[in-house]
Formats: C-alpha cells, structure tokens, sequence
C-alpha cells in the first residue's frame, strides 16, 4: 500500500509543492486570538492572585512556543513514519493515564488529571495524549483492516478497542468530557471507515434516548444521579437551581446576554473581574462573546467551520486511506470539542468541562493540538493538487 | 481503494455537514441568547455588579418665628470595613480600637464578621474621620455623613429633641416632624468585582438624595432665652427642682417659649450628671435619662391649685350661680357634709364680694360657688371646656387629665375640685383652657410648627390646627378678664402688676401630695393686655426653698417676662 503512494508522489509533482497555508492561517489567527482573549479574560484575576495581569497570557505563549516546533516538526515527517507509533501509542496512552494515581500526579480544580514531568516542571494532561494517540491508532487500525471492516466483528472491534482506554479516562482521571471526546472520535472515525449508516443512525438515536432518559430521570428521580444528575438540573434551570453548578452557566449567560450584538468592546467584558469562573478557560467563549458580542462569536463560528472544510478537503485529496483517516480523527477532534464547547457556554447542553479548541487556555490541549494540525499538514502537502 | 474511497468521500462530507449543522445551531441558540434575552441578560449582570451605598439625605433644619436656626446639621463621618477587601485584620482591630476608642472585642467582632459592610462607628468628628482616611488601611471606609447640631446647645432641648445615631428624631419636634425633617436617602451605585472591589473606571452612578424639609415653628428664640433665664435664676434662688414657664399666643395658640429648667445638653443627650464617685445600673441610667428628657409641661400632671379658681369662676358666673357684686362670708373655713376645709387665711377674710374673693383667692367663697353650681352643671363645663381631653399639642407624649368619675363626685370632690385639688392636669391644658376663657371662649389648639419649606426659602406645607368653642360666653370671658386684672392690680397677684401695661392673672400656691410633706408648687398665670387678651404666659416652680407662695416667687418671674417682651410682642403687633 505504502509503495504504491510513494511511487504516485513521485509521479505528481504538483503535489510537491503544495502547503495548505489558508488552514495554517486559520490555526495560527485563531491561537493569536486566543492569547489576546486569554489575556483579557484573565488579567483582571491574574493580576489579584499572581500580581501579574499577564501571568496566563505568559504561560499560554510559552505552550504554543513549544507547541510550533512540534507542530512543524510533524508536517516535516511523511506521516507513514507515524504508522510505527500507532500501536505502541495506543498501549502508551494505557500506561500513562493510571500515573495520575502514583506520586507523579498533580491536581487541579479538584480533580487530578495531569502528571508531572520530573526535571522539566511542567505538567501533562494524559486524556490530552491519549486523544492523539487513539487517532493514530484507529487511523492504522482501519488500514489494516481493510474491507474486515464491513463484518459486523470488524465494527465491533474499532469501537470496542478504545474502551480500554475511554473507562481510564473516565474512571481513573475522573474526566467525562474526555472519555466523551475520545468515543467520539472514535464514532466518527468508525463512521466514515464503514460504508453502512443503519448502524450510525441506531447509535445516535440510543444516544438521544438516554439523553431523553436521563432528563426524565432527573425530573422524577432528583437523588438518584448524584453530582452529574446536579449539572442537569442545574442546565434544566439555572435560575433557580442555586449552586456551584448553575453558578458558572447562569455567569456565562449573563456575559453572553449583556453582549448583545457588537459586544462591549474589547477589553470590556465585567464578567471577567472574578464573577465568571474559568473566564480565560472553558468559559472564554463567553467572554468573546460579551466583548465582540454575537458578531464576534459568530466569526469564532466561521472560523472553525472554515478549519473543518479545509480538512475535509484534505481528507478526501488525502493519497491513501492512512492520510484521510488521519486527518478524520484530528478533524472530528477539533469539531466535537468546538462544538461541545459552545453548547456548554450557550447553556444548550449541561455543563461539563470542555476547552475551546486553539483559544482557551491549557498546555496540554495546546500542544497536542497543534502536533495533530501538523500531522494534517503532512498530510496536506502530498495531498493531489487538483482536487483541492 | 478508490472504490472505497468514493463512500469515504461522502462519508467525510456528511460529517462536515452535521458538523456545520451543528454549528448552525449553536449560531441560532447565540443569536436568540444575544438579540432577544439580551435586555434581560443584561439587566440581571448590572444587578449583579452594581453596588448600592446610601447617602445620607441632610435633615431638614429647625428653625424659629424670625427664621433663626434652632437646629441645624454638621459633617460627621462614619467608619465601617468591608469584610472581603481587609488585609492584615489585626491591624485594622488595632487602630480602630485605638483611634475610635472602642473596646477590641467589639471591633473584632465586627472586623470578623462575615458581611458587605459593617459599621464599626458613627457619628465621628470630620478630623478624625479624616485621619483614619489618611491611613489607609485596606477595608476601611470612611464615609461623609451629616450629625444633628444644636447652636443654642440646652435650649429647649425638652421641646426640640434630638436624633440618635441614624439621623432618626428621638423625642420632642425631631420626632414629631421626622417624616418632615427626614428627607430621602440617595444611592451611590457603583460597578464592583465579585468581591465587592469598585472598580474604578466604570465611574459611578448617583441618585441624589432629596433634603429634609426645613420646619419653622412659633417659637421666639428671644422670648425662649428670655424665659429660660428667668426660669434658672428662680432654680438657683429657689433651690427649686424644676422650673417651668409656658408662653403663647392667645389667639393663635402658638407657642412662644416653652421652658423646662434643668434642660440638658441637645449636643450630648445621652450624657448624666453623676454625682462624684457615683456608679448606676445601665437600667438605672436609662431611667435617669428619661426623666432628664421629660417634658413636665406636656408629659406630667399636677393638681393646679388656685389657678383653677378661673375655672370655677366662669362656670360660676356662666351659670349665674355668682355675679361680680355677690357676697360672700369667710370665717376661715367651710363646712361640706361633715368635712372642714380650712382657708388658706386662718382667720377667715370675713365679708366681701365675688371679685374680691378671687383678688383674695378665698377657698371657701369658691367651694360655696363650686356647690352653688352643682356636681352636674359643674362636671358638664369641665367636659365643655375639653379639659378632660388633650390639648392636642404638636409635642409627643401628652398625657391626659386625671378626674373623678361624674358617678363618684360628691359635694366633698366638687368642693376640693372648685380650688383646684383633688384631680391633676398638666400645665399646658391648664394654660389653654384659661386662655380660651379670656379669649371669649375661643379654644384654640397649642402649637410650635406653622410651616416647612426649602432650605432656599420656598414654603412646602403650612399646618393648622383645629378651634373650637366657645366654652363661655362672651359675657363671662369679659367678667373674667375683669376680675383678673383686680387680682393682678390689687389682689393677690400685683407682683405681676407693671406700670403702663394692663395684666391679668392668678396665683396658685399647692402643697403636693402627700400632704404635710412641706412640698408645695408655686405658679402663676397672666395674660396681656388684660382687656384683649394677646399672650398668655404660666410659671410654675416645682419645690421651692423658703418662701413658698406662688404670689411671691411665681408672679415676678411673669411680670419680668412681661416686662420685656410686651414692649416687643407690641412693636410686632403680638405677630398676627
């Protein structure tokens, strides 16, 4: 299979020279945006707690120096070499979620989720490289599959192999969103990989009925799903469910609101001055929003929209499976984050906490990021020209 | 493969439209949350970052008949911490505790406490105000504030009153007249973070506060200055315990000096004079601080005494009962059922006429007047002149009349009655009722406020007050007028006579209750020009040393009043 491209690439010399610079601008606007949002959602905090209003903005701009080279260092490599991980990645992830239960792990918010990495003081959130790696290796994992996809075995191998990996999420770093996200790149991946839809269709519909199911179980039965069943009534109500949990949904509303359509201005949101929690985090939207108002989200909007057609180009130009399957996981990635994100601001889902891609603030998501935009560059600069 | 990747293709491209989709809908669920529940939004956040502080409304002045200022406002300040914004607690304990010279437990506790804003305390000097401002200590607010200030200090503290630490009137006018006085608190609102900091460039909103009303009453700082000397000299010369002296208009009912010796301090109310080394219980203290705020010309009764006798008097000749030349017999005392009351002349004044049994003050001329006219006729005049009513006085706290029940008097309770014994009024319904029997029989209500108005001059409200009667005839008020002149020209009453001036008037020696304690009330009242009646005065000294009789001590002290403002009551033409 590997042959065969290779031999095409040489064959193509259009494609040689290609690079898709409009996704590079996206991603690099939207991650200089961040750090301008990051800095003026945080600053007004940051200042009272470090006595420095540019602390994030500092620690965020060190993440996406790290995260460049990483970044180019993936469009550089012909994404084939990438096959050699997929495997030992895959088990990799395994081995390092559980380390946030040893010494190494490091809590945050009340929840530990990041690991410690000696000698080099900064932190790791493994749920962030577990997401990277389960794109590699479903990635590979339907190339060698092949057309055993189709059996009803095959399809239930791609979904049942990240299990392992989604329960330690989920179970060990106490992570929902994560777990959530990993599934569902997995679900998009299976998706696309798979010519059938009946089954798709069935598992979206099971999905909305236990939605369904758990909204009526949390009407009638309020005790019964603990904290998360707390985060529901809290979306069902906000204004009336007092708490912790309606505190920060009903704050991201009242930014978003108090916006209106062109926004206070930049710089201009009061939210931000320590009444909305994770201003500069999950809830950044909001404050984008407060300040450039539903103009500005709606360009926010566009923006990932725009990201996700270049990847959908690059995915369907890709020269083999490997590359477009690749480039389905990064984009699936990108896309149900985004998309989970601003439900969660809007308050049109319950809350749970999920960051804004390229925007919000956080090393980990930042880097990993970026490492999966670089491996769909890679993908792109072998992409067939004409086609794009 | 490119079989497989034609489904690919379309795979991938259904995902990006759900994933549009999606976007699609969020962009919906955005645009409804920004364009349509924006207003309401928005609303709830300014609700949220807004901060209310009141600003004290300035209340209003009190000020007298020619507009001179009886009461007045100056800054003070109030100190309070703002729990979430200190810093170093022990600090802010410390100098508050020092500075503001409270104990440290009661600062801690408010330093401690969990709230918005806490008053630590009030009613503190601008200077030092100022200073605790200068340290600027985190959490500690310094805000301007208006404290009540009286510049004539004692003067008629009974009738003005004061406030407390709210700016709240607490006795007398301030009282009477808050909702007046008061004024409307404004706010400042002011944009503030999450815990409670203002943040500063978002300026402030401001709903000014509306000034309290300016109320001016009837009385004349000169004629209450006038009176209160007089009415200390006779608490120093007498030894007295209280000394009281009412002047008012007869036809207005206004109220032109109302004084109450010992006064105490408006600026300091709440401070005792203690004897040397003497320590009291606080509810002891609180007691003493009610009887020094006590009125005792509006909130105490007494038995009048001879000053009653007018009263008897007009019903007498009301009735008929008398006329001016009748003739009566004093042997020195009388005899009603089996019951021997003794006249104050031991042997007797012998024969004379009406108007020289008042010129006298001769008990049993009036006991025979009051039985003459009868428990029936006499009762029905006591209700008709309303003295068993209040007098309605513009002054919190008047107490009511104390009086034999119609069923229980018999001729000994009439008798004791006609003189002026056994039933107790206080001084001001006495002054009112006498003045409406010289005031052909007009009832006028006693009163201090006439208006308020700005503090720029303009009139808001005017009052008044309800007049009633006539309770006599103009006939009997003429007669009255007449026979209490002869009291003050030739009777009993010339220490109150002065040359040039027509008075009327009638003293009043009563021993008090118990009898045989050798207490006695010495008072007078006296009217001018005693042929139309235009000021009504009463002086009344409470145990008085040595001499005793009201005619002697009580008397003079009206007519050095009289002498002195008549001149100016007639150059302003008695104010009407």
């Amino acid at each position: 299979m590997s042959t065969e491209r290779i031999n095409r690439r040489k064959n193509g010399e259009q494609s040689k020279y290609f690079f898709d610079y409009s996704m590079l601008l996206i991603v690099l606007f939207l991650l200089g945006f961040g750090l301008l949002m990051i800095y003026s959602a945080s600053s007004y905090t940051s200042f009272a707690e470090h006595q420095d209003a540019a602390f994030y903005l500092k620690k965020q701009a060190r993440n996406i120096l790290i995260g460049i080279p990483v970044m180019v260092m993936m469009s550089i490599i012909p994404y084939e070499k990438y096959l050699k991980f997929a495997t030992i990645g895959y088990f990799l992830s395994m081995a390092v979620i559980p380390l946030v239960k040893t010494p190494l792990g490091e809590s945050s918010h009340g929840a530990t989720r990041w690991i410690r990495i000696p000698g080099l003081g900064m932190n790791v959130q493994p749920a962030e490289l577990a997401k990277m790696f389960m794109i590699l290796f479903l990635a590979m994992l339907v190339c060698k599959m092949g057309k055993a996809i189709r059996s009803p075995k095959g399809f239930l191998l791609m979904l049942g192999l990240p299990l392992p990996v989604v329960l330690e999420v989920y179970l060990l770093t106490n992570n929902l969103s994560s777990a959530i996200i990993i599934m569902g790149i997995s679900v998009f991946m299976v998706f696309v990989a798979s010519p059938d839809y009946k089954k798709f269709i069935l598992i979206t519909l099971a999905v909305v009925g236990v939605a369904v199911l758990m909204v009526v179980l949390v009407k009638t039965h309020p005790e019964l799903l603990g904290f998360r069943g707390d985060r529901i009534k809290a979306w069902l109500d906000p204004e009336s469910f007092a708490g912790d949990e309606s505190y920060q949904t009903l704050q991201g509303l009242y930014a978003i609101g108090s916006g209106g359509v062109w926004g206070k201005g930049l710089g201009q949101s009061m939210q931000k001055m320590s009444f909305l929690p994770e201003a500069q985090n999950d809830m950044i939207f909001s404050v984008i929003c407060e300040e450039l108002g539903l103009f500005g989200g709606i360009c926010i909007i566009l923006l990932f929209v725009m990201l996700l057609w270049r990847m959908m180009m690059t995915a369907n130009n890709a020269p083999d499976l490997f590359g477009a399957m690749l480039v389905v996981g990064v984009m699936g990635h990108i896309a149900i984050q985004a998309i989970l994100n601003i439900a969660v601001v809007t308050a049109s889902i319950p809350n749970t906490g999920i960051t804004l891609p390229f925007i919000s603030y956080g090393g980990s998501s930042i880097v990993f990021l970026m490492a999966e935009i670089g491996a769909v560059m890679s993908v792109a600069r072998r992409a067939q020209r004409k086609n794009i | 493969m490119d079989h497989n990747q034609i489904y690919h293709r379309k795979k991938v491209l259904t995902l990006f439209m759900l994933c549009a989709f999606a976007f699609v809908l969020l962009t919906g669920r955005l645009t409804y949350l920004c364009v349509w529940e924006a207003e309401y939004y928005a609303q709830k956040a300014t609700q949220l970052h807004e901060r209310e502080r009141s600003i004290k409304a300035a209340r209003g002045r009190i000020l007298d008949r020619h507009g001179e200022v009886l009461a007045d406002n100056k800054t003070v300040c109030t100190v309070s911490v703002i729990h979430s914004q200190i810093e170093d607690p022990e600090l802010v304990i410390e100098t508050l505790s020092r500075e503001l010279n409270l104990t440290r437990e009661f600062v801690r506790k408010r330093v401690e406490k969990y709230s918005s804003m806490e008053r630590i305390a009030s009613n503190v000097s601008k200077e030092l105000g100022d200073a605790i401002r200068k340290l600027d200590m985190a959490g500690v607010k310094v805000d301007e504030d208006y404290k009540r200030y009286y510049p004539h200090g004692s003067l008629a503290s009974k009738v003005l009153g004061f406030t407390g630490a709210d700016n709240q009137g607490i006795i007398g006018l301030e009282v009477k007249y808050e909702e007046y006085l008061k004024g409307k608190p404004g706010t400042i609102l002011t944009i503030t973070d999450a815990k409670g900091i203002e943040v500063a460039e978002r300026g402030e909103r401001r709903i000014e506060p509306q000034k309290g009303q300016d109320l001016r009453i009837s009385m004349d700082l000169n004629i209450q200055s006038y009176a209160n000397q007089l009415a200390n000299q006779a608490l120093a010369t007498k030894e007295a315990e209280s000394v009281s002296v009412l002047v008012m208009g007869v036809k207005t009912g206004e109220m032109l000096a109302m004084v109450n010796v010992p006064e105490f301090d408006l600026n300091n109310p709440f401070e005792l004079v203690l004897a040397e080394g003497e320590e009291i219980t606080p509810e002891e203290r609180q007691e003493r601080l009610n009887r020094q705020w006590r009125n005792g010309c509006i909130n105490d009764t007494y038995e009048p005494g001879s000053t009653f006798k007018i009263i008897t008097a007009a019903v007498g000749l009301e009735t008929r009962a008398v006329s001016l030349n009748s003739g009566f017999h004093c042997p020195g005392y009388v005899v009603v059922d089996d019951r021997k009351i003794r006249c104050h002349k031991v042997g007797g004044h012998g024969s004379q006429d009406f108007v020289h049994c008042m010129m006298n003050s001769c008990n049993p001329a009036l006991v025979t007047v009051g039985l003459r006219v009868g428990v029936d006729a006499y009762y029905d005049f006591f209700e008709r002149c309303m003295l068993k009513q209040k007098t309605g006085i513009d002054l919190p706290g008047e107490a009511g009349t104390i009086m034999h029940k119609k069923e229980d008097m018999g001729n000994v309770e009439l008798a004791t009655v006609s003189f002026g014994q056994s039933f107790q009024i206080t001084p001001i319904q006495l002054l009112t009722t006498v003045a409406s029997i010289v005031n052909d029989g007009t009832r006028v209500t006693p009163h201090f406020a006439i208006a308020t108005g700005t503090r720029e001059g303009e009139l808001l409200h005017t009052f008044s007050y309800p007049v009633s009667g006539p309770v006599v005839d103009g006939e009997t008020s003429e007669k009255m007028r007449e026979i209490l002149e002869m009291v003050v020209s030739e009777g009993g009453g010339k220490n109150a006579a002065i040359e040039g001036f027509r008075i009327g008037g009638k003293t009043a020696t009563s021993q008090t209750l118990p009898r045989n304690s050798g207490r006695y009330i010495a008072s007078f009242i006296g009217f001018a020009p005693a042929d139309d009646p235009q000021v009504i005065a009463l002086a009344i000294i409470n145990t008085p040393k040595g001499m005793y009789y009201g005619g002697q001590i009580a008397a003079p002290i009206v007519r050095q009043l009289f002498e002195n403002i008549l001149p100016y009551l007639e150059k302003i033409e008695y104010t009407n």
